[in-house]
Order: structure tokens, then C-alpha cells, then sequence
């Protein structure tokens, strides 16, 4: 069978249909773990967010700034720590370990830019680094204001 | 004029060509599995001395085929054809090793099922008498099949529990019509596979994309020989892993052909140990390439095996198809590999 | 004082661990790629916030609701809204990126910048 649904010539000896066949991939092909999946991503995925609330904290009571620009400072070291972390080798064993848990968080943007970065630097500074920057993480920018400017747009009707 | 071929499928080679020699060369991860020792050469270091991971898996490629045929106690310009491949778009690492051997190159692109293909097509040209010295190789890099196939080394994401892990390795075969020394083996027959798509998209378990062509060769194989699993002393395939290792039991179960269990291996569960967290097993070019070259060979060559048949299995998608989400395709090449101590 | 300083931290902890979750789930049970799954976290955090779920969580959970991506579309849906409110339909289309400049900014600079200096390891 093609994409399509449309029967292809058969010649094959092999006389599974696809359904069946389907049917052994799943009884045959190991589960996830769920449990210690689940486990991981939350404790890592937790203290991620406890280490952003603590900058933010830090920022608002020694570098008097407001809650809102508090939780700036927390994406930004946040997303300094990942590069660092990425560049070193280590975030990819951080993320083998905690799957969503470390790529739900900021965290999980910023290494989603700097580790293409990093690989295609090899293929020059501009089609290579610059380009693939946002070979992953481009489409969360593109929805993301996509859909900003959306809501902004329905608000301005709705409330101007 | 009498065709050579034997039922539908199968080409019987009366002139038995040998595999004279046969290297190959992985990277670390392989050299600490359980074959560690057989391989001719392990490097420590991924980049193997070069700036790029794509240069590193050219000269490792180039290296065996270099070794292969110093073992096989022959010139380079003794070799009439090169028959090679690997998984990188353009088939890059063969084509660029192939610029500093100055062999005429024959480019093979089957996906993981390239040993074989090359092979078998090897085989064929020595057969018919083209040619009477040919070497065939095939290759595969971790990083570089990362990065083209999958997502950066360094991004952090979690492998399914189906994934298979990309074997850094080189394998590379000599083959001869006059071989120099007592050879390793010799090819009997060849059994070149059809193209079978069961619907499997998804693109983290090849092995059950790759099962049903794997099955459906070794029916083709069975039938036009007639003989069953009983004929051989092992039947190997290339890169199924666990996933594609049961599935096949089950096909050949339910086609009334089983495998016995003590017969049937997969290069992808023998190159890895369960320690080292591959998941279903090795994949690759370079996984039936290196298992042959280093651990099938001398076991024919000692007799301890007789009569096997080797069958690397490729799955012919790109990241294209997979994004436009077509099915993956399977192919699966088979030879018939005797012992030269067999008694016909 | 201090109970009410860990009360914080442990509602930070739970929230932030609990998003995780979620994505874990979607990984898990679903075939979705993380790029997917980044993707729909981002949507989900601008509608959630456009309709005025989004920012009770921040002011229960702080950053346990900010720094997962959710809080990210969060913070370009409230930073569209501030600006429709002072400059007209204008702010649509300014004020998402301004709020949310300075992570944009971060993983640009800092990714390119890592590029330079440190090369991809092999597994």
C-alpha cells in the first residue's frame, strides 16, 4: 500500500497486510517507561524553575528590579547556563537523563539554538551557524509571535 | 544461452568467487563491545585525527579498504572495481575515497543494506568473468548519520526505547576470481531483494520498517534453492536490532519457515552489549560491514562455520520522505557465504 | 517568614515539576518530537494567557510558571496586550518581541558565541 491507500502491484511472497503487521510492531516493540519518566522530568524540571525563581529573586532584592524584569534576568541566566552547559558536552546527558523535564524549561530553547550552532559551525559562520541557530527552535519563535501578534490584534479590536 | 538464474529471484555463482580478505575499522564505542578484539583497528578518538566528523569516516573507510587489500596481499592498482557506499547524502565518503584510490568506482547507494548489495554485485561482475579483482566496502559514522538523519550531537533529547545507534565503522572486503592466499570464503549464491513497505513511518524503529524485506528476501531464497534454514549454520542479518530481530522470527513463523533460535543473529545485537545503552541495538552501514569483515570471515575461514547466509538490510528513507510522511521502505540483499574447508 | 519563603520555593517546584510533566506525557505516550512538543507548549502559553488563565499561575507559582516555555508564550501575550492598551493596534506587532527580548537575545549571543568557542562532543 502507498500513502495513498492505493493497492500497489504485489509481487512480494511475504502476505502480511499492513493492519497485521502493525499490530505485531506495537505487541513486539518495547514501552516507554513511564514511571521513571515521568519522575525524572519532574524533579529535574522543578529545580530548574526553583534555580530561575531564586535569580529572579536575587535580582528584585540586590539589583532593584521589578518582579517582571526578575523573571527576564531568570530567562537570562537560564539560557546562559544551558549554552555553557551545552558547549561543555554536558546538557545532552542532562536531557538523556530528565527528557521534558530539561527542554520544557527555558533550558530546553536555549539548547535547542545553540546546540544546531555548535554542530554546523563546520559549514561557515552564515550559512552554517547563522542559519541552523534557528533550525529547531525556529518554529517555536515563528508560532509563538505568529500567534502573539494574533491576540494582539483581537484585543486591539475588541477593547480600542 | 544458459542464465544463471535459479528461480525468481536467486543468481547461483559457479564460479564461486573468494573473499580473499576482509578489515575493518570502528570507533570506540564498538571496540569496547563484545567484538572489540576482532576489529583490525579501533580509534579512540571520533574525529580520527581530521577536522570533521564527514573526513573522519572517509579515512576511516579508506583505511580498510587500504588494509583489506594489503591483507588480501595485493596492489591497489591490482583492483579492477571499488563497490561501495555509506548513508551520507551523495554517498560522500565512498565517492571521496574513491578520489584518492583511483580505482574505477562503482557508487552504491542501499542505504544500510550496502555490504551486501556490494557484495553481491562484486560477485556478479567476477563471475561474469569482468573482472577478476574487486573490492567492496561500506561505512557508517555516529556523528555524521546524527546530524544528517537526526538532531545535533549536543541537543538533549531522549532516545525511544526502539532507537538503534549509528555504528562508527568501516568494513571492507577483497574478492577475486585467483586469490593469492587460501581464501576466507567464498560467495555461492546471491539473492538480491525487492523493495517491501509494511506502513512502518516511524523513523525510530527501522528495525520493524526493515523485517518484512528481510523476511521476504529469505523466503525468496529458501524457495529458489529449496532449501530451509536447516541448509545453513547461521543465518545474519545486517541492522534489525531486538525490534526487527523478533519481528522477523514472527513473519518466518507465520510464513511456515521459522528460524530456529540458535541459528539466527543480527549484527546489531552482536556488535553492542547491553551495557552500553544502545537501546534495540547497532545500525548502520558499518554494522554488517565490520561484523562480516572481522567476526563472520575468520569463523568461515576456521570451518567452525560452514555455510551462512549474510543479509544486510537497509531502510531507503531520507529525511524528506520522513518529513512528508511517507512509509520507509526496506530492502534486503542476501548472499551464501561457504567455508572453504566445506566438503561439497 | 520563613515557612512562607519555602512555601514559595515548594509551589515553584511542584508547578514548574508538574509542566514538565505534562510534556513528558505528550513525549511518552504520543510520537511527538520535542520540536512539536516545544512548539505547542509555546501556543499553549499564549492563548492560556490571553484568556486570563495564564497569569493566576504566575502570581501562585512564579517562576515554577515562567521559565517553563508556557511562560514564555505568556509573557509575549501579555507584552502584546500592554502595548495594544498604550500604543493601538501597533503594540501587536511590537510589543511581543519587546517583552520577551531579552531570552531571545541571551540564547542568540550566547549560542553563537559557545559555537565559537567549544566544538560538538561524540556520544
Amino acid at each position: 500500500m502507498n500513502r495513498k491507500g492505493e493497492k500497489t502491484v504485489n509481487r512480494q511472497r511475504i502476505h502480511t497486510d499492513p493492519q497485521h503487521y502493525n499490530y505485531l510492531t506495537e505487541k513486539l516493540s518495547p514501552p516507554s517507561k513511564l514511571g521513571s519518566g515521568l519522575l525524572r522530568a519532574f524533579w529535574v524540571g522543578g529545580l530548574i524553575c526553583v534555580l530561575g525563581q531564586a535569580i529572579a529573586d536575587a535580582g528584585v532584592a540586590f539589583l532593584k528590579l521589578s518582579t517582571t524584569d526578575g523573571y527576564s534576568l531568570a530567562a537570562i541566566v537560564l539560557v546562559f547556563l544551558t549554552a555553557l552547559l551545552t558547549g561543555i558536552g554536558v546538557f545532552d546527558k542532562i536531557g538523556k537523563y530528565a527528557g521534558a523535564g530539561s527542554f520544557v524549561p527555558i533550558s530546553g530553547f536555549a539548547n535547542a539554538m545553540v546546540s544546531p550552532a555548535l554542530e554546523f559551525r563546520r559549514e561557515g559562520l552564515v550559512l552554517g551557524l547563522g542559519a541552523k541557530l534557528f533550525t529547531i527552535a525556529g518554529p517555536v519563535l515563528v508560532y509563538g509571535i505568529g500567534a502573539s501578534v494574533l491576540v494582539g490584534l483581537i484585543y486591539a479590536i475588541l477593547f480600542h | 544461452m544458459a542464465l544463471k538464474r535459479i528461480g525468481q529471484q536467486t543468481i547461483a555463482l559457479p564460479l564461486r568467487p573468494a573473499l580473499c580478505a576482509g578489515a575493518a575499522y570502528v570507533g570506540k564505542k564498538e571496540g569496547e563491545g563484545p567484538l572489540g578484539e576482532s576489529f583490525d583497528f579501533v580509534t579512540q578518538d571520533e574525529l580520527y585525527g581530521q577536522q570533521s566528523f564527514e573526513q573522519a569516516e572517509k579515512q576511516l573507510y579508506l583505511d580498510a579498504i587500504r588494509k583489506a587489500i594489503e591483507k588480501a596481499g595485493m596492489k591497489e592498482s591490482e583492483i579492477q572495481f571499488l563497490l561501495g557506499g555509506d548513508l551520507l547524502n551523495q554517498i560522500i565518503t565512498a565517492s571521496f575515497s574513491a578520489r584518492e584510490l583511483g580505482i574505477p568506482f562503482i557508487g552504491l547507494y542501499g542505504a544500510c543494506s550496502t555490504m551486501s548489495e556490494s557484495l553481491s554485485l562484486g560477485a556478479m561482475l567476477l563471475d561474469g568473468e569482468h573482472a577478476s579483482q574487486v573490492v567492496c566496502a561500506a561505512s557508517s559514522h555516529f556523528c555524521t548519520a546524527e546530524r544528517q538523519y537526526r538532531f545535533p550531537l549536543e541537543f538533549g533529547n531522549q532516545r525511544t526505547p526502539t532507537a538503534q545507534w549509528t555504528v562508527t565503522g568501516a568494513g571492507a572486503t577483497v574478492l577475486s576470481l585467483s586469490p593469492r592466499k587460501p581464501p576466507m570464503a567464498r560467495l555461492s549464491q546471491v539473492c538480491m531483494g525487492r523493495v517491501v513497505d509494511l506502513g512502518v513511518t516511524d523513523a525510530n524503529n527501522m528495525g520493524a520498517a526493515m523485517a518484512p524485506a528481510a523476511a521476504d528476501t529469505l523466503l525468496s531464497l529458501f524457495d529458489d534453492t529449496h532449501t530451509t534454514p536447516a541448509d545453513y549454520d547461521l543465518i545474519v542479518t545486517g541492522d534489525l536490532g531486538q525490534v526487527g530481530h523478533d519481528l522477523l522470527m514472527q513473519l518466518m513463523r507465520e510464513q511456515r519457515m521459522p528460524l530456529p533460535q540458535d541459528k539466527y543473529r543480527d549484527c546489531g545485537l552482536m556488535i553492542y552489549d547491553d551495557a552500553q545503552d544502545t537501546h534495540a541495538g547497532g545500525s548502520g552501514c558499518g554494522c554488517s560491514a565490520t561484523v562480516l569483515n572481522a567476526h563472520l570471515l575468520p569463523r568461515l575461514e576456521s570451518g567452525e562455520l560452514e555455510r551462512i547466509i549474510f543479509m544486510s538490510t537497509g531502510a531507503l528513507m531520507s529525511l524528506t520522505s520522513s518529513q512528508q510522511g511517507e512509509s520507509i521502505p526496506g530492502i534486503a540483499h542476501a548472499v551464501v557465504l561457504e567455508s572453504p574447508k566445506r566438503k561439497e | 517568614m520563613i515557612w512562607s519563603w519555602l512555601w514559595m520555593y515548594l509551589k515553584v517546584f511542584l508547578v514548574g515539576g508538574a509542566i514538565c510533566c505534562i510534556g513528558e506525557l505528550l513525549c511518552l505516550l504520543t510520537k511527538l518530537t520535542p520540536a512539536r512538543i516545544l512548539v505547542i507548549f509555546i501556543l499553549a502559553g499564549v492563548v492560556l494567557s490571553a484568556v486570563g488563565l495564564y497569569a493566576p499561575l504566575v502570581e501562585f507559582a512564579g517562576a515554577g510558571a515562567t521559565v517553563p516555555l508556557t511562560g514564555f508564550g505568556h509573557s509575549l501575550s501579555q507584552g502584546v496586550i500592554h502595548a495594544v492598551q498604550e500604543k493601538g493596534w501597533l503594540g501587536a506587532f511590537t510589543g511581543g518581541l519587546t517583552a520577551t527580548a531579552g531570552g531571545i537575545a541571551a540564547a542568540v549571543f550566547f549560542g553563537t558565541l559557545v559555537a565559537f568557542i567549544c566544538k560538538p562532543k561524540a556520544k
